[in-house]
C-alpha cells in the first residue's frame, strides 16, 4: 500500500515536472510574436538570397534575375506607370465638390505617409489600409467610392507612394489583442493552402521566389507590397493591392474575397509589417 | 476442313485488333502530350522542363527518363493524382484529388511521360 502510494506520488510529481518543463514551450509557440516572426521571415530571405541587397527585395522579380533587372532599369527611363502618377497627382490636388481635398483626410496632408499603411485602428478594432482610407475620405466628403481594382484608386495610391519613396516601411502593432489577432489572422491566411491548385501565398512567394513559372519569375514575399501599386504589362494597366490579391486567388483557382475584406486587410498588415525597414518603392512596374 | 477458313479470319482479326491497340496507344500519347502542355489542364510545362516545350518553368524537376525512374506506371499516376501524400510540402497540385484532371486524362499523361 505504502509502496503503491509513493509510486503514485512519484509518477504524479514526474508528470508535474514534465508539465512544468513542456508548458513554457507550448505557451511560447501559442503566443503571437510579430517581432520574432518578422525577424525569422526576413532572415529566411536574406539567407536564401545572400547576394541580394536587402533594400532590393522590394523590386520583386527584378531582384532575382540580373537580365530582367537590366531590362527593367531601361524601362524605368520611360516608366509605364507615369500616366497614373500624373493622373494621381492631379486627382489628389483637385478639391471635392465640398471644397475639401484628400489632404484634409490624412496626416501631413497625405504626403510621405505611405510607409505607415496599413495601420491598426483602435476605435474600429480593425486594420485600415491606404486604399480603404482613401475611399472613406471620399465618402466622408460626399463622393462616391472608387472601385478598389481600377485605375483611379491605383493612380491615387501611386501618387501617395511616390511622395514616400525611399522611406522605410514602418508598420506598428499596438499592444492590443485585436491587433495581434489581425496580424496572426493575416499570417494564417498567407500560409494556408486553398483553391483547386492547392497553393498558399507562401507556396509561390516563400518556397519558390526566383523560380520561373513558364516565362514569369516569382517575386519574393518580402517587400512585395512596398512597390505597390504596380503597372503590369500582363494587365496592360495599373493594379492596386486589392487587385493583386484577387488575381493571385483566381490564378490559383481559389475563390477571391471581396476587396478590402477583413482577411485581405489582415494579409496586408502581416506582409507590410514583416517588410518593416525596407523602402517604399511604389509605383512599380512588373512584367 | 471447317477450321481452315477460320484461320485467316482469326489472323485478320488479330492483326486488326493489334493495329487498333497500337493506334490507340499512339493517340493517348498524343492526347497526354496535349494535356501536359495545355494551360487549362495539366500545364506541366509551367513548372517542368519537357522536351519539345517552349519556355518551361523551373520549379519541378525536368521530366525525362521517367520510365527508368518509375518503372511502375502506378507510381507516376500516384504522383500526379496527389503528390502531397508523399511530400506534404510539395508545390505540385493534386490533379486527381482536386479533379483538375480525370483518371483517363491522368492515364494519357502517364502514357506521354513514359515516352520521355
Amino acid at each position: 500500500m505504502k509502496t503503491r502510494l509513493s509510486f503514485l506520488l512519484g509518477s504524479l510529481s514526474a508528470a508535474l515536472v514534465a508539465f512544468a518543463l513542456t508548458s513554457p514551450r507550448v505557451v511560447a509557440a501559442d503566443k503571437v510574436d510579430p517581432v520574432a516572426d518578422a525577424k525569422a521571415f526576413r532572415n529566411y530571405f536574406f539567407q536564401k538570397f545572400p547576394d541580394v541587397k536587402h533594400e532590393d527585395f522590394v523590386n520583386g522579380p527584378y531582384s532575382m534575375n540580373a537580365d530582367m533587372k537590366r531590362q527593367w532599369l531601361e524601362k524605368e527611363e520611360f516608366p509605364p506607370y507615369e500616366f497614373a502618377l500624373d493622373a494621381g497627382k492631379e486627382m489628389f490636388s483637385t478639391p471635392f465638390k465640398n471644397g475639401k481635398t484628400y489632404a484634409d483626410c490624412f496626416p501631413n496632408g497625405g504626403i510621405g505617409i505611405r510607409q505607415n499603411y496599413p495601420y491598426f485602428d483602435g476605435k474600429e478594432g480593425k486594420v485600415v489600409t491606404l486604399e480603404l482610407a482613401l475611399n472613406r475620405c471620399r465618402e466622408a466628403n460626399g463622393e462616391q467610392p472608387y472601385s478598389y481594382v481600377k485605375d483611379e484608386m491605383a493612380s491615387l495610391t501611386a501618387y501617395m507612394a511616390f511622395t514616400s519613396r525611399g522611406k522605410p516601411m514602418d508598420i506598428k502593432i499596438p499592444d492590443d489583442p485585436r491587433a495581434l489577432e489581425a496580424f496572426e489572422n493575416g499570417k494564417r491566411y498567407f500560409y494556408t493552402r486553398r483553391g483547386q491548385l492547392n497553393f498558399s501565398c507562401a507556396s509561390c512567394h516563400v518556397q519558390s521566389p526566383g523560380e520561373r513559372i513558364r516565362a514569369e519569375i516569382l517575386a519574393p514575399a518580402l517587400g512585395i507590397l512596398n512597390a505597390m501599386p504596380i503597372y503590369r504589362s500582363e494587365w496592360s494597366g495599373m493594379g492596386t493591392i486589392s487587385r493583386r490579391f484577387i488575381t493571385c486567388n483566381s490564378q490559383t483557382r481559389a475563390v477571391p474575397l471581396e476587396p478590402q475584406s477583413d482577411e485581405y486587410r489582415d494579409v496586408e498588415y502581416f506582409l507590410s509589417y514583416v517588410a518593416n525597414g525596407l523602402p517604399i518603392a511604389g509605383p512599380g512596374a512588373r512584367p | 476442313m471447317t477450321a481452315i477458313p477460320c484461320k485467316p479470319a482469326i489472323l485478320v482479326a488479330l492483326a486488326l485488333s493489334a493495329s487498333a491497340a497500337g493506334a490507340q496507344a499512339q493517340s493517348t500519347v498524343a492526347d497526354g502530350r496535349k494535356l501536359a502542355f495545355d494551360r487549362g489542364k495539366g500545364n506541366c510545362l509551367t513548372c517542368h522542363v519537357i522536351k519539345g516545350g517552349d519556355l518551361p518553368g523551373t520549379i519541378g524537376p525536368e521530366l525525362k527518363d521517367l520510365k527508368t525512374k518509375y518503372p511502375d506506371r502506378n507510381d507516376l499516376t500516384a504522383i500526379i493524382y496527389d503528390e502531397t501524400k508523399r511530400n506534404p510540402q510539395t508545390m505540385m497540385p493534386p490533379f486527381g484529388r482536386n479533379r483538375i484532371l480525370t483518371e483517363q486524362e491522368i492515364s494519357a499523361i502517364v502514357d506521354f511521360l513514359q515516352t520521355l
